[in-house]
């Protein structure tokens, strides 16, 4: 950003830290095309789809029960998995920010294990640990209970893919704080209660509120897991991604992208909040140690 | 010389934090993991090999791989020029462009499926252009290189974009003093200090190539032997039943991961140090 400005109003003299003027301009006249081609596009053809054949169809396809059914269970799944993953998140980064001990980065890259897990692959773990003929299957199916084709295996299924987000992006600013406010803390008489409370969490607040974000936007999001556990029956385990494949491989195209326009609702949501966010973490860490800026 | 499993702290909380991550970690992602290994241990070689090296198996494995290191090349190159128009330039809308980066995390892939879907079929909006050359960009490989290109980008831009924020323009301004060109600058004083950034981008979106599955089962047309990805033919063998068959290809996709994230730490590893050597 900074070497834009260093030409002079109107120079002609071509500054030697910066590309020939045509140079910059195909390169920026090819970003632009590139993200809008590949972004811009098709987040402005699902509501264009979803609105092709006037807002009536585009209400129907919203308010069918089934899509219903399926925006319902999508929340109980985010309701489940979000907060656990939180408090997961909170207690990960306060164990390995706060505390030297061995074997931490073995723990570091085990949190981070299922984002290089496919998604597919997620979902079939699950199958092989609860699945009719998995490790618990007899054991569960002795007892009358299901998860694989039901509500549990989506959730479980939902917690790993989303498992890391909260702790991953809690445990760097963590780190970088130190221990040095919380010791003042308990010095004056804080206890740990407090001091994790009062202290570490509002110092931490918007990395938390960050993993929070995309963790939901994943936690709703998700195809691939949940659609190997969840057996897609209608009205019952489909969640909203589900939903949006079963009525598009229908041919029932306006419902679909009606559907799927609202998850293409919550990711600008997400991405407005993240960006947000990001300004805020930015603000707070560059005003936390204004010593530590060098020339 | 004492070994203490921990250093001392006057913080406390340690045992019920460790301990209550490792029990989550272990129940949630670390026990079903095991069972995965158990289970393809306890298939056996034999079992193993006669999955892998089927005809189909084979071919949708070689798709994926192909398909993922192609899409990672064009998001290396793409992703390469977005993030230095981002960080070095101004241009109108810019920090909306920027927030749109992050587009496909946070759009659910099966969205961006029908949409990339639509928008690449023969009657659609960028579809139509190629049809007349009788170029089908849907259910077709391009449609799959189409999916991975669109959700591998913002890991090279991400990755990207701080290592080029973090260049010291002193040293652009000294290869500039000492009679460099432009070109020559980029060349020998800004590449070799990216290049670790920028694999490790490459890596990352080829990583998730290879595990895409939300996008690519719409526009890729799932044709056995021709378009078919691995991620799909783990549900396909799921839904005969052949759960060995299914772990199979879940293994070799899980080593693959395990291998990509594996070089992507060495890779940053490998940038640190390098941008230690720098400073």
């Amino acid at each position: 950003m900074g070497f834009s400005n260093q030409r002079g109003s109107g120079g002609r003299i071509a500054s030697p830290l910066l590309e020939p003027r045509w140079v910059r301009w195909s390169l920026t006249a090819f970003s632009c095309s590139f993200l809008v081609l590949f972004l811009v596009v098709p987040l402005a053809v699902v509501f264009a789809e979803a609105l092709r054949k006037g807002v009536g169809a585009y209400w129907a396809g919203i308010t069918d029960p089934t899509a219903w059914s399926a925006i319902k269970l999508t929340l109980l799944v985010v309701a489940i998995s979000v907060p656990l993953n939180l408090v997961f998140g909170l207690a990960a980064s306060w164990a390995i920010a706060k505390f030297e001990f061995w074997g931490k980065s073995l723990l570091i890259t085990l949190i981070d294990l299922p984002f290089a897990v496919s998604p597919v692959v997620s979902g079939l773990i699950f199958v092989l640990l609860f699945g009719l003929h998995g490790w618990f299957g007899a054991w569960l199916d002795s007892w009358g209970l299901q998860v694989i084709f039901a509500v549990p295996g989506v959730v479980l299924a939902t917690i790993f893919v989303t498992f890391p987000f909260v702790a991953r992006e809690v445990i760097p600013l963590m780190q970088e704080q130190g221990t040095e406010q919380e010791q003042a803390a308990l010095t004056l008489g804080a206890n740990g209660w407090q001091t994790f409370w009062f202290v570490t969490l509002p110092n931490v607040r918007w990395a938390v509120w960050y993993g929070v974000i995309l963790c939901n936007a994943r936690a709703m999001g998700e195809f691939g897991a949940v659609s190997v556990v969840s057996g897609h029956i209608r009205g019952k385990t489909n969640t909203i991604p589900l939903h949006v494949e079963i009525l598009y491989n229908e041919y029932n195209f306006v419902a679909a992208f009606a559907v799927a326009s609202l998850l293409a609702l919550l990711a600008l949501v997400t991405l407005v909040a993240k960006a947000l966010v990001e300004r805020r973490i930015h603000l707070s860490s560059t005003s936390l140690e204004p010593t530590t800026v060098e020339s | 010389m004492v070994w203490r499993f921990k250093k001392h702290s006057v913080l406390p909380g340690f045992g019920l934090t460790l301990g209550f991550t490792v029990f989550y970690l272990s129940l949630i992602v670390l026990l079903p993991l095991t069972a995965l290994c158990l289970k393809s241990t306890s298939m056996g070689w034999a079992v193993f090999w006669e999955t892998v090296s089927h005809p189909r198996v084979w071919a949708s494995c070689r798709l994926t791989y192909e398909t993922a290191a192609i899409a990672a090349l064009i998001n290396a190159v793409g992703g390469f020029i977005v993030a230095w128009c981002l960080v070095r330039y101004d241009f109108p809308l810019k920090r909306v462009f920027d927030a749109m980066v992050d587009l496909p995390f946070a759009l659910p892939t099966a969205v961006s499926g029908i949409a990339l879907t639509t928008i690449y079929a023969s009657s659609g909006l960028i579809g139509q252009w190629f049809a007349p050359w009788d170029i089908k960009l849907v259910y077709s490989r391009w449609g799959i290189i189409i999916a991975m290109t669109f959700i591998g980008l913002p890991f090279v831009v991400r990755t990207l974009q701080p290592a080029l924020e973090d260049l010291d323009k002193e040293n652009e301004e000294a290869a500039a003093c000492l009679g460099a060109s432009r070109w020559q600058t980029f060349r020998f004083v800004i590449w070799p200090t990216i290049i670790p950034a920028l694999l490790t981008g490459f890596a990352m979106a080829f990583a998730r190539g290879l595990g895409e599955y939300g996008s690519i089962v719409f526009i890729s047309g799932n044709m056995p032997m021709k378009t078919e990805i691995a991620s799909l033919l783990i549900i396909t063998k799921l839904e005969q039943h052949d759960v060995a068959g299914a772990t199979s290809i879940a293994v070799v996709l899980l080593v693959s991961s395990f291998v990509l994230l594996l070089s992507i730490n060495l890779l940053q590893w490998w940038s640190s140090e390098r941008l230690r050597g720098v400073s």
